[in-house]
């Protein structure tokens, strides 16, 4: 009987938790990172001019998070034209692969801006597990959704919140 | 009985109290708090048991726990400039596959950071790289068992924009302990465009780095002088114009005789180089990199992954295709000269009927050396390079082929090809003389069906051709995405080329490794469980390697973002 109470308290505490865990409102963490070329730019400049950023976490070597970048630069114009959304890819490659970074994203014709995390200090920041991870920050600089993995169809309903986003 | 009734009342009645606290606390934090300031607390949280079912067709040990269960979660605090964080670490106990000096709860990673503008404090637990990790690097990655974390200070500070220092003295992360050497470091970069005016506008950007790390551990040796300190410095720039970059680091280590490099007291070498072209749908890139004695660790008795201050990169096409990671490469820091070279062309680029193509070739090989008589070598330096260049001995050669093509909105395939020679005697001992090098043919198809929106069936082949070792591998992986939420997998593993046989002359190792899993995913949660059987091997992720064993279960995985 006792067991079963402190489970079921335990369990209320972590819907409870689970109601606490809203991201709204949490501004973006400071970590550095790197250009492509080599300059250093730390997260909590990002801006888009009160206009929302998509913020998508990476590697080279993760071919879900390439099908996801790629889906999403087929309507990519539509996207931004809709919305004045910017996205920003955030690699974890490391120095095995951090060089094919850049030679990549441009190979696939992505037209965004791309960051190197090499040691995964904005990844730890941003409470990353794995990768693909995609977050919307709204045109207040918060985060205010975000999404873990990709499966097919995934970049609809990204949009669709971006869009819900956009207007508010 | 009636009093045991009258504590489960009044336990159910303290605890409804405390919950209640909570929800409100809860609505409290939600609602007013965020307009109060007074800071915010986000994690993450990860957790995998294992279930063990013991499978003696597959060489899988019972565990005498039946279960194991590794988890996490991080959970970090911060309010403007300041922000702190801990992560509780539970094994309980470790994972077949993890080292078993994880074991237990504990809290091993804490840390407070205050950022002011230009100056970044640091104390407790922190992670750093300087330039490609040649001399530093602690890293985590927490789904190998990996962790070095330094523990001690830290100060970043930008005095002048462009010019980023950083320095730090700090103890290792060795399992739920500490290594007994002192790390310390310093590195500065400088980006030119940014410090100097004169190089604002330029279009070629140019940045240039140095580092130096000391290592510090009592020499109790008792037949051997050890040298007490051991320093390592590195020397690191990189130019892009245009379409074009190249990068480059240099790094040395005096004299550091330690259980890895079989206490020789020659000094140690690094070279790395890189040279990348790329414009929109095509990109050319070229590195190569001679390491010669870079073992480096916070305890020189220190063996396999434990306690490594630095990492040398393999250069090498990273794979996540089963097969084509069956013979796993990870970098040589003892001696090797590695090269890598790959071709990235979007061929068409509409979008309906896209077609990329990837090759790469990469390969390594041990370096140039001559053994010193143990007569006349009165310094102990052990060996000494013959010349600059490869030795040759290969120990890897990767000649990939990648193709990508869309045919119409619903429908996507990759075929990939690959070649490889891997030397099983230099990277695993592998005496036999079956399987001394092994020269294997993979073939990749995977492809992707869309059947709705957010319905899609994705199906992957592989095969293995191999005379050496374990002979041919089939495998077959179809998977079902029911909607963005929910998904199934279905896999087999066969190896149905395996000529071993048994007493009586039966083949008795075609073994099917089979799994089944299904997984449920909604905005930073997920959750999966799967059945099956693993193989044995090595399992290389992001430059680090581990051996797992063989093993039998349920798999239960719960990752969630807060």
């Amino acid at each position: 009987m006792k067991k079963i109470i402190i489970g079921l308290f335990a369990l209320s505490i972590f819907t409870n938790t689970a109601k606490a865990q809203n991201t709204e409102g949490r501004a973006l963490p400071s970590a550095d990172l790197k250009t492509v070329e080599g300059k250093t730019v730390n997260s909590s400049k990002f801006t888009n001019d009160g206009k929302p950023i998509i913020i998508s976490f990476w590697a080279t070597w993760c071919k879900p998070c390439k099908k996801e970048l790629d889906a999403i630069s087929e309507n990519f114009e539509e996207w931004q034209k809709e919305t004045g959304v910017k996205l920003i890819a955030i690699s974890i490659d490391d120095s095995r692969s951090s060089g094919k970074v850049g030679t990549d994203a441009k190979s696939h014709g992505w037209d965004y801006e791309i960051y190197i995390d090499q040691n995964q200090d904005f990844k730890r920041a941003m409470n990353v597990n794995n990768v693909p991870h995609t977050f919307i920050i709204n045109g207040k600089g918060e985060i205010v959704w975000q999404h873990n993995s990709y499966a097919e169809g995934d970049e609809d309903h990204l949009y669709e919140a971006l869009k819900k986003i956009a207007k508010e | 009985m009636r009093k045991i009734y009258f504590r489960t009342i009044k336990v159910t009645a303290l605890l409804l109290a405390v919950n209640y606290s909570n929800i409100s606390f809860a609505q409290l934090n939600l609602n007013n708090l965020s307009n109060l300031n007074v800071g915010e607390v986000h994690g993450n949280f990860q957790a995998d048991a294992q279930y063990y079912i013991p499978d003696s067709t597959i060489g899988a040990d019972p565990a005498p726990e039946k279960m194991l269960m590794n988890g996490f979660a991080n959970i970090i605090y911060t309010k403007g400039k300041f922000s702190a964080g801990i992560r509780y670490e539970s094994y309980l106990n470790a994972r077949q596959g993890f080292d078993s000096r994880y074991q237990g709860n504990g809290i091993p990673y804490r840390y407070a950071t205050y950022k002011a503008d230009e100056l970044e404090v640091t104390v407790g637990n922190f992670y750093q790289q300087f330039g490609n990790g040649f001399i530093l690097r602690s890293y985590e990655d927490r789904g190998l068992g990996f962790d070095n974390a330094l523990d001690g200070i830290r100060l970043k500070y930008e005095p002048v924009k462009g010019i980023y220092l950083t320095g730090f003295t700090g103890k290792q992360r060795s399992f739920m302990t500490q290594g007994p050497g002192i790390v310390r470091g310093f590195d500065g970069e400088i980006q030119m465009n940014e410090t100097f005016k004169k190089f604002a506008d330029k279009k070629l950007i140019l940045t240039l780095g140095g580092s130096f790390v000391s290592r510090y551990q009592k020499d109790e040796d008792q037949t051997l002088v050890l040298p007490e300190n051991v320093g390592a410095s590195a020397g690191r720039f990189k130019i892009s114009r245009n379409n074009f970059s190249i990068n480059g680091e240099y790094a040395t280590k005096i004299n550091d005789p330690n259980a890895a490099n079989n206490y020789v007291y020659k000094a140690g070498e690094a070279i790395f180089l890189a040279a990348n072209y790329a414009k929109k749908g095509f990109a050319v890139s070229l590195s190569a990199s001679r390491t010669d004695n870079m073992n480096f660790r916070s305890d020189r008795t220190a063996s396999v992954n434990n306690l490594l201050i630095n990492y040398t990169p393999a250069l090498n096409k990273q794979h996540t295709y089963n097969l084509l990671s069956f013979y796993p490469y990870a970098s040589q820091p003892n001696g090797e000269f590695q090269f890598s070279s790959e071709v990235n062309w979007k061929i068409i680029k509409r979008s309906e009927h896209k077609l990329d193509i990837t090759f790469n070739y990469s390969g390594s090989n041990d370096l140039d050396t001559m053994r010193l008589n143990p007569s006349t070598d009165s310094t102990l330096q052990g060996y000494k390079a013959s010349s600059y260049f490869m030795g040759e001995k290969v120990l890897l050669r990767d000649c990939y082929f990648e193709v990508n093509q869309k045919f119409g909105k619903k429908f996507k395939m990759s075929v990939i090809y690959a070649y490889q020679e891997y030397n099983n005697k230099f990277l695993k001992g592998a005496s036999d003389a079956g399987s001394v090098t092994i020269y294997s043919h993979i073939a990749v198809v995977d492809m992707t069906y869309k059947i709705k929106p957010s319905r899609a069936i994705r199906v992957e082949l592989q095969h293995l051709a191999t005379k050496q070792d374990k002979q041919n591998w089939a495998y077959a992986l179809v998977e079902y995405t029911i909607n963005s939420n929910w998904f199934v997998a279905v896999l087999d593993q066969y190896n149905y080329g395996n000529t071993h046989k048994d007493g009586n002359g039966n083949y008795d190792k075609r073994t099917h490794y089979y799994n089944v899993s299904a997984g449920y995913n909604k905005n930073a949660n997920r959750i999966t469980l799967s059945y099956g059987k693993q193989r044995a091997g090595i399992f290389c992720v992001g430059g680090i390697c581990r051996q797992v064993p063989a093993s039998n279960g349920i798999t239960l995985s719960i990752t969630s973002s807060f």
